[in-house]
């Protein structure tokens, strides 16, 4: 037992439907904050008498409180997802590595997430876009499976309108939809790739960071320029459960994020 | 790393019947004592009211899947091997409780860390092996990475009484792992047990300042060169008695090509996925939280077990466990056992102690698992 594993006491102080499973919470510290986090980084968010799991930052870095966005997919998603204004969430953290958005200064930064996969990679999006002129070109490239999985949508304009090219693709259009249609991988090519310039993060299914992964590779990236944020069962945050297990790397201090180079062999064996 | 150059003051003749006094005076000193004893037909680690409780004249019979206690023909006390038990139930016990906490009239809550017991705890005899496994574990949940936590605490007011081997079992490989039979740093005190016709004594050197005031209250003699020379040989001696080896050059690259070797298929025939090796492993220190509350819903606790890495919940995410089969499993224990934990831990995280042989209920041996993929794959036995 670590003193960084009694969860802090923070209280809902906003709450905002992202999808019909995905909710986005700002929480405010109920007494002393936690110290902030980075780009990338993880919180265990602990939903009372019900358990805990590592949630991905969401909000701008820096705030005073903390943004996450949490899709409904178990007994303590659910609970956190059906947490009201006023109520109060268990957090630990911040874990793990962050994106390092800032090693893209003058050259391209490009950002690709799929599905609930921009959830984590928000809050690069928007560090680079409080000093956008530091970078050449900011690229965010979004898929999901229908319009109404697409999550942040509101603020995609906003995006742009601070300097960045937005594309958003999704798997099957719906009747008020007329973007594009078709996998994330397919907005590479026409997003005026430089393939030496360029850092790229990614987040998304595991099948589809690799996927895009191969695409920037072919386009002639190399697997040193291109970030991923990997997922595995976590319990304690800080090095000492041994569940976040990914061959030499332990995810919750090695990760989330993880330069593709190291990924690789990796991702590529079977039941790892 | 046996450390037998380094320079450790004067030795000491200490009769057995002394170790009496050492127990008694570490109980005086606000320890509890903790140490082997025969219990059910094993060696298992236990608190000791009086040195008497050591398993003099008990020896052991090791095999793969296979413990027996033995009559030994001497009275040595720690002449018998790794038992069952390790010295990590103490220091990282099998079940513990995190933190409480209870809802508040505002719809908060307040949550406080588990007291943490404020026992002190002396160890004696302490196998080298089981000593570098000690010092393994620090390195994983101790100061240098927690300074905060529990086992650090814990860890910090151990006294440890460690004990050369001069008799190692049948599935024995501490020489292989560098880690025995000569015990290297961190103990408080360091015996070597001394037996012969109408003798027994322990030389007794001390390895800390505290380990010297203990032996201000032992009836000591200076050890003269014929038991210095007795005692050095038998622990030389010992290392060339090992029951085992295991070729650990190399095995951190060997493992990490190892993924699609044939013998994981094959050893996965014969493994039953129980856990049991994990849960004997001095080293194994992998854990599961568990959340509960009261009826009433308002009191929440979170617990704390050994995990292993064999159970199937273990990898457990949205869609299902990430190693399903029963290969990647025990794969997963070995390529990290010998192979990924120096990458995280920065040394292999296998002692050679053998439990993991001997407690195994269909009798897996990992020094024959290594030495079946080196033989696959080209270990470093292949070049020479
Ligand atoms: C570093 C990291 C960042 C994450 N960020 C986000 C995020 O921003 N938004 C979001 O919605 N989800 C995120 N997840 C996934 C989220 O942790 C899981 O959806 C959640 O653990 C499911 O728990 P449950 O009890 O609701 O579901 P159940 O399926 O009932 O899960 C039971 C238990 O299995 C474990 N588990 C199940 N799925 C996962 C998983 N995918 N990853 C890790 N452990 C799992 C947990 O211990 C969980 O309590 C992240 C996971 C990791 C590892
Ligand atoms: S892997 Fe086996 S031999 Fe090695 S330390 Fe663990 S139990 Fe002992
Ligand atoms: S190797 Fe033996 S002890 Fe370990 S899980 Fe398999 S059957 Fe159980
Ligand atoms: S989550 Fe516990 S070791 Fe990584």
């Amino acid at each position: 037992m670590t003193m960084s594993q009694v969860p802090v006491s923070y209280r809902v102080s906003e709450r905002q439907d992202e999808t019909h499973d995905t909710v986005t919470l700002t929480l405010e510290p109920a007494g002393a904050p936690l110290e902030s986090s980075k780009p990338g980084q993880f919180m265990m968010l602990y939903a009372f008498g019900v358990g805990e799991v590592p949630v991905s930052v969401s909000g701008p870095p820096g705030a005073a409180g903390l943004t996450h966005t949490i899709r409904a997919v178990g007994a303590v998603s659910r609970a956190l997802c059906s947490a009201a204004p006023g109520q109060a969430v268990g957090v630990r953290g911040p874990f793990g590595t962050s994106w390092h958005e800032s090693d893209a200064f003058g050259q391209d930064l490009l950002v690709i997430g799929g599905g609930i996969g921009l959830a984590p990679l928000r809050p690069a999006v928007l560090a680079a876009l409080r000093e956008p002129g530091r970078y050449r070109h900011i690229t965010v490239l979004i898929g999901a499976r229908s319009p109404a999985e697409l999550v942040f949508a509101a603020e995609y304009e906003r995006w742009r309108d601070s300097g960045a090219t937005v594309e958003v693709t999704v798997d099957r259009a719906d009747a008020g939809w007329h973007g594009h249609v078709s996998v994330v991988t397919q907005l590479v090519g026409p997003s005026g790739l430089d393939p030496r310039r360029t850092l790229a993060l990614i987040c998304g299914p595991e099948v589809m960071m690799r996927l895009t992964a191969q695409t920037l590779l072919a386009a002639g990236m190399t697997a040193s320029q291109i970030r991923v944020s990997l997922e595995r069962n976590m319990q304690c945050g800080v090095g000492e459960c041994g569940h976040c297990q990914f061959g030499p790397l332990l995810l919750c201090r090695d990760g989330p994020v993880v330069s593709y180079h190291a990924a690789a062999p990796l991702l590529s064996i079977r039941e790892l | 790393m046996s450390a037998d150059s380094e320079s450790r003051g004067p030795a000491w003749l200490l009769p057995a019947s002394g170790l009496a006094r050492l127990h008694d005076s570490l109980r005086e000193a606000g320890y509890q004592v903790i140490g082997p004893r025969v219990v059910n037909g094993a060696i298992v680690l236990r608190e000791l009211s009086s040195a008497d409780e050591l398993p003099f004249g008990w020896g052991v019979t090791l095999a793969p899947g296979g413990y027996r206690l033995r009559r030994r023909a001497d009275h040595a006390a720690f002449a018998h091997s790794a038992g069952p038990g390790s010295w990590k139930q103490f220091l990282h016990p099998p079940r513990e409780q995190l933190w409480s906490a209870h809802r508040t009239p505002d719809g908060g809550y307040s949550a406080d860390s588990a007291a943490a017991s404020d026992a002190k705890l002396a160890f004696i005899g302490v196998r080298p092996c089981d000593l570098r496994a000690i010092q393994i574990q620090d390195q994983v949940l101790g100061a240098p990475t927690h300074p905060d936590s529990t086992y650090a605490s814990r860890r910090s007011s151990v006294f440890i009484v460690a004990v050369n081997c001069t008799e190692p079992g049948e599935t024995c490989f501490c020489t292989s792992m560098g880690t025995g039979p000569r015990a290297g740093r961190g103990y408080d005190l360091l015996l070597t047990e001394l037996t012969g016709p109408g003798d027994h004594t322990f030389v007794v050197e001390a390895g800390s300042a505290a380990g010297e005031a203990t032996l201000a209250g032992l009836d000591l003699r200076p050890a003269d060169p014929g038991a210095m020379r007795r005692a050095q040989a038998s622990v030389s001696e010992a290392a060339g008695k090992m029951g085992r080896t295991m070729h650990a050059d190399g095995l951190r690259d060997l493992l990490a090509r190892s993924h699609d070797a044939a013998r994981w298929e094959d050893v996965a025939s014969r493994c039953l996925t129980c856990g049991n090796c994990t849960m004997a492993c001095p080293t194994c220190f992998c854990t599961t939280v568990e959340d509960v509350t009261d009826l009433s819903g308002d009191h929440a606790e979170r617990w704390q077990s050994w995990a292993s890495c064999f159970d199937l919940d273990f990898s457990y995410v949205h869609s299902g466990p990430v190693r399903s089969s029963g290969e990647s499993r025990y794969r997963q224990w070995l390529t990290h056992k010998l192979g990924t934990w120096h990458d995280q831990f920065g040394s292999s995280g296998c002692v050679g102690c053998g439990r993991c042989i001997v407690w195994c209920p269909v009798g897996i041996d990992i020094t024959e698992e290594v030495a079946a993929l080196q033989a696959e794959l080209g270990g470093p036995e292949a070049g020479e």
